[in-house]
């Protein structure tokens, strides 16, 4: 029943100086599945990538990717997986034919193979046309595109993915996804770091949420929602006027009720459908003009909040500016 | 151990350290095609400064001997650019570092020093092309190698292996710095003086005696006394001058053993630092 492993993380600590960037982290990616690295900015996600992909040596611990140890076989791995990093990494003066001839050449692949690869992949990615181009004048969802078929040009049966999506527009980010869902049907296990809840929910087959250097929650997305709690109603008044009267008349049928005034919205805790169903009777029934009623589970954002006791995002705004402009400069 | 089935996967043979360098080459040329004026430093810089001096100064510096200023001046130039090519190495592997392009690099099945090997490989090409711009620059105003063959080759043989030298410092002062500003500001700071106190432009003699000293002692000296010997471009250094200068053939071979012997071990330790995390 249970399917070999192509990823292990195994303890995986990382100390720079004072600070422990990876504090014991493990987990496993079963093969072709896809795993989901979730956490804030500075959490340790980079870093773990980092020393799994063999391009950061551990402090202690160690992993095995398809198979190889990463400190004691690193060759192997680097045979076994791709890496897309968090910048694209691409080379900005080779145009995409010749970012793909550069890294297939340095696997010493055959040359005929690269070429016909390439071709696949460059039709495969929506790049045929700017083949020729340097990267230089390509949007950023072409250069991730681009940095993806580079990393698949020696078809690696395991592929690393730090925050592919970051800085990308909801069109891209969404064309991207179904590339991905599309190598793992053909079999590619994938691990991918992200900040984002939603993509992890969309993808991944199982979540590690890391949070300080970390584990502190695993499971599939439904388990994750699961452990935030239960499900409540949201109901949006037309007029702030009613809102008094509509907030008595929620609390006949829940007994925690959240009013905020300001969006004039009236949280209730639930406990599915049915109270939903008797919610929405009862206001029909008063006849207080409601512009929205309806059943909210919890988001993986309230799963994050519930585990840390803070957003995912508003903490690491100000890092995420910094890192960006640290690769501007 | 555990087998990949999923995929159906190509042939891979990772290249050796020289194959694989040499692909780096490869991609490095590109950019040069991509960008010419990534040239400039060694072209129309090194031009520039040629006519500068040969016209502007030129006038008020009398050289040692029945030579002109001209001809006097050109072996200078030439060793300013080969300093120069460390400055040349540092933005390059920087920006790679900068841009996750050694990443990319490192993640792949190669030998590791390959990225360096390739990056040496090309700004010793780099600065050839800067060399070769200097003497036809220098034919047209009047410089003429007025030795033998011999001399005249290994002149030019000295100065590749001046260049290999700086490689180093450039991959010691590439590892360390975080952006290409910041290697463009240290360098041109470290670069100005070691290239101007020194016979470069002027001769020596004339120089206070402390700075004398100094300027006589720096490498640049040696090596370009070097070439104006093996060129026949200006006579032996005077019998006051310093060690170096009286030898300056063999300064300008142990020099640069000198200097890789220091800055290797530095450079390889700095590069392995800073892609060790």
């Amino acid at each position: 029943m249970s399917r070999p492993l192509a990823v292990e993380a195994i303890d995986l600590v990382k100390r720079f100086g004072d600070n422990t960037a990876v504090d014991g982290v493990s987990f496993v990616v079963p093969e072709g599945t896809v795993l989901g690295l979730l956490g804030p900015n500075g959490a340790g996600k980079t870093t773990t990538v980092r020393m799994l992909t063999t391009l950061s040596v551990p402090t202690s611990g160690t992993g095995r990717v398809a198979g190889h140890d990463i400190l004691k076989e690193p060759d192997a791995v680097r045979r076994s997986m791709g890496l897309t990093g968090q910048a694209a990494t691409v080379d900005e003066l080779l145009t995409a034919r010749e970012n793909l001839k550069l890294i297939g050449r340095l696997y010493g692949l055959p040359k005929k193979y690269v070429a016909t690869t390439s071709d696949e992949l460059l039709e495969r990615f929506s790049l045929t046309e700017a083949a020729d181009r340097t990267a230089k004048t390509y949007s950023g969802g072409m250069r991730r595109r681009l940095d993806l078929a580079v990393s698949l040009i020696a078809a690696p049966p395991v592929l690393f993915l730090d925050e592919p999506t970051t800085g990308l527009d909801p069109r891209s980010r969404t064309e991207l996804w179904e590339v991905l869902r599309g190598l793992v049907r053909d079999g590619t296990t994938l691990l991918l770091t992200t900040q984002y809840l939603e993509e992890a929910d969309h993808l991944a087959d199982d979540i590690v949420v890391i949070d300080k250097g970390k584990v502190i929650a695993s499971g599939t997305p439904t388990q994750l929602k699961d452990q935030a709690g239960a499900a409540s109603v949201v109901v949006t008044v037309t007029h702030a006027d009613d809102l008094e009267r509509a907030a008595a008349l929620t609390r006949t049928v829940s007994a925690e009720v959240h009013v905020d005034e300001t969006s004039r919205r009236i949280t209730a805790k639930a406990s599915g459908l049915s109270d939903m169903t008797r919610m929405a009777h009862v206001f029909e029934e008063s006849e207080i003009p409601v512009d929205d009623l309806g059943l909210k589970r919890p988001s993986l954002d309230d799963v994050f909040l519930h585990l840390t006791g803070h957003k995912a995002e508003e903490v690491d705004d100000l890092e995420a500016q910094f890192e960006e402009e640290e690769v501007l400069s | 151990m555990t087998t990949m089935t999923s995929n159906t996967r190509p042939p891979i043979s990772p290249p050796s350290m020289l194959r694989a360098s040499a692909t780096v080459v490869w991609r490095n040329l590109i950019h040069i095609k991509r960008m010419p004026e990534m040239l400039m430093d060694v072209t129309v810089q090194s031009v520039m400064f040629v006519l500068l001096f040969a016209y502007v100064f030129g006038g008020s510096i009398n050289p040692p001997g029945p030579i002109p200023y001209k001809e006097f001046l050109l072996p200078g130039i030439m060793v300013q650019t080969m300093v120069f090519s460390s400055a040349v190495v540092a933005m390059g592997l920087t920006n790679d570092l900068q841009k996750g392009i050694v990443d990319r690099l490192k993640s792949l099945p190669i030998s590791r020093s390959s990225v360096l090997v390739g990056r040496s490989m090309s700004s010793l090409i780099h600065s050839s092309i800067g060399i070769a711009v200097m003497g036809v620059t220098g034919l047209l105003i009047g410089w003429r190698i007025r030795e033998g063959f011999v001399d005249g080759i290994l002149a030019f043989v000295l100065l590749l292996l001046f260049g290999f030298a700086m490689i180093w410092l450039g991959i010691w002062v590439g590892s360390l710095m975080r952006t290409v500003e910041a290697v463009q500001g240290f360098m041109f700071t470290v670069m100005f003086p070691l290239t101007f106190v020194a016979n470069t432009f002027a001769p020596t003699q004339d120089m206070p005696s402390w700075l004398r000293f100094v300027a006589e002692w720096n490498p640049v000296s040696g090596l370009t006394q070097a070439c104006r010997e093996l060129w026949g471009n200006a006579p032996a250094a005077p019998s006051d001058a310093a060690w170096p200068l009286q030898h300056a053939v063999l300064v300008s071979v142990l020099w640069p053993i000198v200097l890789t012997a220091i800055f290797a071990p530095l450079a390889l330790r700095a590069f392995k630092q800073r892609s060790k995390d």
